[in-house]
């Protein structure tokens, strides 16, 4: 970008973009975050081998069937490295070696026919293939750019101009040579860091750069059939010791969403003493959990929660009071046969008849003119009476004839008249 | 086994149509996964042959009572799992749930403060999948707070419906099926403002979905007296 290019000097660079950001780049951590996303890739297969300084392999011809189809593996692929903040340039072919050069040279192509590969690879600039500088400068001196060319001069006359490992090298693209690869063991424990850009002192800006380290552990855990139920999460500072967040969970878990949602709560609520300067997630303890197989998590999203969980939630924030359950109560009295109760509780079955979804909490009177009720507009009484008269023995008696009534915006409601008093009209509940 | 069967015939549809039936063909539909609304003719318009399940549904009554529980009564039968009631206008009301078929043991009623509260909790519902159903009556909702829920939504196994105004119909939402509900001669139009694969320019017709509303029996448990004013006299006289 505007004339910055790889090889350039600092100085140079510096004197075309006055503003560039210089930094130095650390081959520890960069094979660190390879390693862990081959610990994530594992999810999708158990053969992932890496190729430094920044290329996964995974065999994938047997997880096909299970992630539905090359396109869709591959779209999973990118879209989990997009949540972990990778970028992506991902191919496929019958080979590592052409797989590896097509993703490189920034062919995005899905080759699955080993008679294709030849074709595919011809276009490829032959700096996929070229060891040294020297060597890259010679081909070119030759006329020779792409590996079609390359293919296409005399193999003995290449064989003793250049070194031999470049015709191995082909011979392995093309799948003529066996090409085995050392497949990529995931530790026991997991342990993944990400250096922030720039320090950060609000906790909850953290949680942007968790959820990276999230989801690369739950890809860990996913490959390895098992779950966590404690994890932690570690801010460094630049002069105090670093601030632990332990998370624990009630039973071991690998959901991503779940670890996320718990994160977000413990770092909203976190106060920093110092900015943060990087974050590592850390779980040692990892257990088996014999996992939903990959297809049916896939079908069905995410896991089912416990309703029970819900509450808790729901009432530790709004109050107990706020969240409740309803219950029928053998009473004739509409306002008594329903009674506000626990989520759950056990209740008995009792049939009435018809009733509104919704219950007024306190009867409305209604207007009357004409002998008509009257509410927004005059009812039109469409079924009834169904006399109710119950309560004599609480000294809360009543004595109502109800209707069902239509009212002109045509919502039914359910109103009585009262057999006591004056005998007015009230509004009790809305068919809805 | 076989003569359980014979006594309970129950068909094929309804079999498919619970949410726990896992079919093998589901992998080449996976994405909409719903719950048969019981009513045929909307079941035919509506993307996956019924409710949408992990995704928001607006429901836009031209009035409150015109029918717009009564037409979700069916689905929310056929759930298992419970239901979220979030900040409703009332009290829900536990013989008609039973008369409709619809558990009240499975009800969780979130009474909400504030508007922030109620789409809070809304979107916890959603987000626990510990729901069948979440229903939400927020009294006003901004679209970046229904994106919020409808993105809780997805992935959920639940049915997520929220009750808006009509008038909010005119405003875009992120819901990916917004229904409004108007009358037509006694019955209800179900109007299609937004499904996937566009929406539907002709109103959907419901018959009529009266309470069955022909009781003429009376609730009447008081032992016959001929004489009421002699029993209430004392009763009054107690709280002069």
């Amino acid at each position: 970008m505007r004339g910055v290019c790889a090889g350039m000097a600092a100085s140079a660079a510096l004197a075309l973009v006055p503003s560039l950001r210089i930094a130095a780049r650390d081959p520890r951590s960069e094979s660190e975050a390879l390693a862990g996303m081959a610990a994530w890739a594992g999810q999708f297969t158990p053969r992932v081998a890496i190729e430094p300084p920044a290329t996964l392999l995974l065999e994938i011809s047997g997880s096909l069937k299970l992630f539905r189809g090359l396109e869709a593996l591959a779209g999973a692929l990118r879209w989990g490295a997009a949540e972990m903040g990778y970028g992506t340039l991902i191919a496929a072919a019958p080979t590592p070696r052409a797989a590896s050069w097509l993703a490189a040279a920034g062919h995005e192509k899905l080759v699955t026919d080993p008679a294709q590969i030849e074709a595919a690879l011809a276009a490829l600039p032959v700096s996929v293939v070229a060891g040294a500088r020297d060597e890259l400068e010679t081909l070119e001196g030759i006329g020779v750019a792409t590996l079609g060319e390359l293919r296409a001069l005399p193999r003995d006359g290449v064989a003793r101009r250049f070194r031999r490992t470049l015709l191995d090298d082909l011979d392995r693209a093309l799948g003529l040579v066996a090409d085995p690869r050392a497949f990529y063991a995931p530790p026991e424990r997991f342990r993944a860091a990400i250096e922030l850009p720039a320090e950060v002192s609000e906790a909850e800006a953290l949680l942007f750069a968790a959820r990276r380290l999230v989801v690369q552990l739950a890809g860990f855990l996913a490959a390895r059939g098992s779950g966590v139920q404690r994890f932690a999460l570690a801010l460094a500072h630049r002069d105090r010791e670093a601030t632990r967040v332990e998370i624990g969970l009630s039973a071991a878990a690998r959901d991503a969403e779940r670890f996320t949602m718990l994160l977000r709560e413990r770092l909203s609520a976190l106060q920093l003493r110092e900015p943060v300067r990087a974050v590592a997630l850390e779980a040692d303890d990892v257990t088996s959990l014999p996992g939903e197989e990959p297809e049916l998590v896939f079908e069905k999203g995410r896991p089912p929660g416990q309703w029970q969980h819900l509450v808790e939630r729901l009432r530790a924030r709004l109050g107990a009071g706020a969240v409740h359950g309803v219950a029928v109560r053998a009473e004739h009295r509409p306002e008594r046969a329903c009674v506000l109760a626990d989520p759950g509780a056990e209740q008995m079955h009792a049939y009435f008849g018809e009733r509104p979804f919704w219950l007024l909490r306190h009867p409305k009177r209604l207007q009357e003119i004409g002998g008509v009720p009257h509410h927004e507009g005059p009812l039109e009484l469409l079924a009834g009476p169904e006399r109710i008269e119950s309560g004599w023995w609480d000294g809360d008696d009543a004595s109502r004839d109800y209707f069902v009534a239509r009212a002109s915006s045509e919502a039914l409601v359910w109103i009585y008249r009262d057999r006591r008093g004056d005998g007015g009209w009230h509004l009790h509940g809305v068919f809805a | 086994m076989e003569s359980v069967a014979l006594a309970h015939p129950v068909a094929l549809a309804d079999v498919l149509d619970r949410p726990d039936i896992w079919r093998g063909d589901a992998l080449s539909c996976a994405a909409v996964r719903a719950v048969a609304s019981g009513f045929h003719a909307l079941d035919a318009e509506l993307p996956g042959g019924g409710w949408p399940t992990g995704a928001l549904t607006e429901i836009l009554p031209a009035h409150e009572g015109i029918g717009e529980l009564r037409l979700l009564g069916p689905a929310l039968a056929r759930v298992r799992e419970p239901l979220a009631w979030i900040a409703p206008p009332h009290l829900p009301y536990a013989p008609a749930l039973a008369a409709a078929g619809i558990d009240p043991t499975k009800l969780v009623i979130v009474r909400a403060a504030s508007e922030k509260d109620a789409l809070w909790a809304a979107e916890q519902a959603l987000r626990s999948n510990a729901c069948g159903a979440v229903l939400a009556w927020p009294r006003r909702a901004r679209y970046a707070e229904l994106r919020r829920l409808q993105i809780a939504a997805e992935g959920a196994r639940a049915l997520g419906f929220v009750f808006r105004p009509r008038e909010a119909a005119r405003e875009s939402s992120p819901a990916p099926l917004r229904v409004a509900v108007e009358t037509d001669r006694g019955g209800l139009a179900l109007r299609l403002l937004k499904r996937r694969g566009g929406p539907l320019a002709s109103p959907i017709l419901l018959a009529p979905m009266p309470p069955a509303a022909r009781h003429r029996q009376s609730h009447v448990d008081r032992p016959s007296l001929p004489a009421p004013a002699a029993r209430d006299l004392p009763a009054r006289l107690a709280h002069a």
